[in-house]
């Protein structure tokens, strides 16, 4: 028994090049593209992909902070700029801090299980680079609760925040297992990276990546906690893909065997006024991905591949406990021993994740169901891993602010 | 009267040149660090930047906003403790901003030099030559207070004369700060022979505060820095004059640039370096080290013709660089100057293929000084580079280890000169001062 109503699928991903540090063509003094080129870049790669744009009904746009990084609102005004058989088309643009891709993916989903809609465009995005990442850092802030956290915070908010939960975690399950986990999921991060020509870190020549991974933190200047290279980067992209009924492929003119199938989502939220009830856990990414798998009717073990949100290496660590593929603590060790990599048990964030690939922030959940969807076609390119025949699926769970806002996808290969 | 106390007035003289305003920046923050602690909430602290003209000064307030922007970028997560009674101020953007305004709130900028009688400490930064360093110094000693202690940036002029003309009675204490003075870590620290034992323990807290690295130098005119430097130039020249007839005065400049940057692995030529420094400085460099040395062969023709010229290199007020040895194109070397001919030769003419290959006939890829820079194994990078240079046999190889052999023997010639103790501080200099990636004084050769 399916547990959509009826069946979704998704077809036609695309994401653009993140932009920012790292990218030889990154220059932060010269003019770089604005928010409008990224989400018609991000659709235009889309809508190539198929072959009737007129009959896409709907557009959905993921976007975090662009009111506070771009001075612009309104974002659905820029849908009907993508193609001109938009023009009129209803936009919705929906937000969830960094799960606003995710929260995107969602609503477009639902859209169609209402029979509102057959096709809907789903794009996410964000351009960061406008603000040095101090001030970035203010406006990533607003993922979590203004009033009642920000005074009493660190310069660095987010990073802080997960500084602490690597703290916890040192302290909880022994600190060298742990920082070393975090260094491998860097590296792993970094290799696939280099694979993905779109990746911010595509271009990263460090001949020691391991070494980089295990830099003392220097919490004068930073983190007590965390390296500058736990972070995932301060990024400029797009990512779009579509969702169709099996009526709506039709109507866009894509084969079944060009799309894969929406199993089961869940999303889960917290709430924003109370502190994370275990700093050693992703409790609520924990509840989405069970969810989902409840829902899609499967076991952690039945995936072939995994994109998770690693904000922070340590976020990596523990979304795969959270989802299921390693148990409570020994994420580290899971990781370590090269269980995610893209020939291990579980290969995860094959593309690069948030850490390799970049992570603007409103389009990573879209940009994780884009690199989901074309492992499951087997379309990555030099990231391709194997898809087993009697694992078909792969998940994606991505993440708002400290573990608050999240949704998890499951998606099969037809 | 210690350290904190001075800190309480502070007077900059020469405040908008290039090293003042470096010097005025890294002060303010000093001042503002006091502030900022409990125990001097009521104290009032003033930090007086002089300089000669408003317009100077109109373009150090742009340039005070702009660093004290930086620095306080740089420093949010501990601002962020130091403010955090103020409720509201959240954001760091608030937060950055209170702190520029507050330091901001320190600053006297004007043209008077009267401002200083109640200052404890004057940096004199104005432009290197004696006379006017002397009259200026003079004219303090009776503006300040009678404890006042001076340091002063001069790069060249020995301590002991500046006390002793200006009549100090030993108030003074040679600071020399590397431009600019905001990022480079090092301070050559001379004391004149009258230094006084407060003074000297002030500039070394001063330095430690600043975390400069401070080197002391003898007081011997050009100290360790610019009596590298100086000696250095001196011997491109001289090169230059050499080669000039068989490759034309911009073929020869060419040639000891290039050698000196892409075979030495320098972060750029030396007539660049020249160029960026002001050929009108390096020039009243020369003749300071001629006069107090007495060695007149600090001089060079070539630079005394380029001045006649009025060619003087140096910046334009908006940061770019001004031409010199070497025409400019955003900041890149675009072409060189032939002296004879009273025209810079383009390096998109056809005579620069030639001596390229004549140089490095099998065109051969030298590690950039940047590639390395960051690189944990530079040195055994550089010892196999230089091996090869050795093995090579080339017009360009040989060129280079002539210029390396000479650059060691004037580093070793500064300790025998007893203007340095010892190797590591001549090392120091050089690598701390002049960004090289290794000293002068190695076993490269």
């Amino acid at each position: 028994m399916s547990y959509f109503r009826k069946k979704i699928y998704a077809t036609a991903g695309f994401n653009t090049v993140s932009l920012g540090t790292g990218r030889k063509e990154f220059h932060p003094k010269k003019p770089r593209p604005g928010i409008e080129h990224y989400i018609k870049e991000a659709g235009l790669g889309s809508i190539n992909q198929i072959r009737n744009p007129e009959n896409i009904d709907e557009g959905v746009i993921g976007n975090f902070m662009a009111a506070r990084f771009c001075n612009q609102g309104n974002l659905g005004g820029f849908f009907p700029m993508v193609h001109p058989t938009f023009q009129y088309k209803p936009c919705i643009r929906v937000e969830g801090a960094c799960d606003s891709g995710g929260l995107a993916l969602a609503t477009a989903i639902k859209t169609i299980l209402a029979d509102i809609a057959d096709v809907v465009m789903c794009i996410g995005v964000e351009v960061q680079n406008s603000v040095k990442a101090i001030y970035g850092a203010d406006y990533l802030a607003g993922a979590g609760w203004f009033s009642g956290e920000r005074k009493d915070g660190h310069a660095y908010f987010f990073p802080d925040q997960f500084s602490q939960r690597a703290g916890a975690c040192y302290e909880k399950f022994g600190k060298e297992k742990v920082r070393a986990g975090m260094a491998h999921w860097y590296v792993n991060a970094i290799e696939n990276a280099r694979k993905n020509p779109d990746a911010q870190e595509n271009h990263n020549k460090n001949s020691d990546l391991l070494a980089t991974g295990m830099t003392p933190p220097n919490p004068k200047a930073f983190c007590e906690h965390i390296n500058v290279f736990d972070c995932s980067k301060v990024s400029d992209g797009g990512s779009a893909l579509i969702f169709a009924s099996e009526e709506g492929l039709k109507k866009i003119g894509v084969e079944q065997k060009n799309a894969i199938e929406v199993v089961a989502y869940a999303q889960v939220q917290d709430n924003l006024t109370t502190p994370p009830p275990d700093l050693t856990k992703l409790s609520t990414c924990a509840v989405a991905a069970k969810r989902a798998y409840d829902r899609a009717d499967i076991k952690p073990s039945d995936l072939s591949v995994l994109d998770v949100h690693d904000c922070f290496t340590i976020a990596g660590l523990l979304a795969v406990e959270a989802a299921g593929v390693a148990g409570y603590g020994e994420g580290a060790d899971f990781i370590t021993d090269g269980n995610t990599k893209s020939d291990g048990i579980i290969p995860t964030n094959t593309t690069g994740g948030l850490v390799g690939y970049g992570h603007p922030t409103g389009a990573s959940g879209v940009r994780q169901a884009v690199d989901v969807l074309k492992q499951l076609l087997g379309k990555t390119g030099d990231c391709q891993v194997k898809i087993s025949p009697d694992k078909p699926f792969g998940m994606m769970s991505s993440m708002g602010g400290n573990d608050k806002t999240v949704v998890a996808m499951v998606f099969r290969k037809e | 009267m210690n350290l904190d106390e001075r800190l309480q007035n502070v007077t900059v003289i020469g405040a908008a040149g290039k090293m003042g305003s470096g010097i005025a920046v890294l002060v303010a923050q000093e001042m503002s660090k006091l502030k900022f602690k409990p125990e001097n909430n009521d104290k009032i602290y003033r930090l007086n930047l002089v300089d000669i003209t408003e317009k100077a000064l109109d373009g150090l307030r742009s340039y005070m906003k702009v660093q004290l922007i930086k620095a306080a970028e740089k420093s949010t997560v501990i601002l962020r403790q130091i403010y955090s009674d103020r409720k509201d101020l959240i954001e760091n953007g608030e937060i950055i901003n209170a702190f520029v305004d507050d330091t901001y709130a320190l600053l006297n900028f004007t043209t008077d030099y009267n401002i200083a009688k109640d200052s404890h400490l004057v940096f004199e930064a104005i432009f290197e030559n004696e006379e006017i360093k002397i009259k200026v110094l003079k004219q303090l000693k009776e503006i300040c207070l009678p404890d006042a202690l001076f340091l002063t940036n001069t790069s060249s002029i020995p301590i002991s004369y500046l006390d002793e003309q200006a009549g100090l009675g030993g108030r003074i204490v040679g600071y020399h700060f590397y431009n600019p003075p905001v990022i480079q870590k090092l301070v050559e620290i001379i004391y004149a022979d009258n230094t006084t034992d407060e003074l000297k323990e002030i500039g070394l807290e001063f330095g430690k505060r600043l975390r400069k690295k401070l080197v002391p130098a003898a007081d011997i005119s050009g100290f360790i820095g610019n009596g590298h430097f100086s000696r250095d130039g001196l011997y491109a020249m001289n090169k230059v004059e050499e080669l000039k007839d068989e490759y034309g005065y911009h073929g020869a400049l060419y040639i000891m640039n290039k050698v000196s940057q892409d075979f030495l692995v320098r972060p750029m030529g030396i007539f660049q370096l020249i160029d960026y420094v002001g050929l009108d400085v390096f020039q009243s460099l020369l003749r300071v080290m001629r006069t107090h040395l007495k060695l007149e062969h600090l001089n060079s023709d070539l630079l005394n013709k380029f001045m006649d010229k009025k060619i003087s290199g140096g910046q334009n007020p908006n940061g770019s660089q001004k031409n010199g040895f070497i025409k400019y194109d955003k900041n890149r070397p675009a072409g060189v100057y032939n002296i004879e001919e009273g025209k810079y030769r383009m390096f998109d003419e056809d005579w620069r293929a030639e001596i390229d290959k004549k140089l490095n006939p099998t065109n051969e890829k030298f590690a950039p000084w940047r590639a390395l820079l960051m690189d944990a194994k530079k040195m055994e990078k550089l010892e196999t580079h230089f091996n090869n240079l050795k093995g090579m046999n080339t017009y360009g190889s040989t060129l280079a280890l002539d210029f390396l052999k000479t650059t060691k023997e004037i580093g070793e010639n500064l300790i025998k000169n007893g203007v340095a103790n010892s190797e590591k501080e001549v090392n120091e200099v050089l690598m701390n001062g002049f960004f090289w990636l290794y000293g002068p004084i190695n076993n490269f050769i």
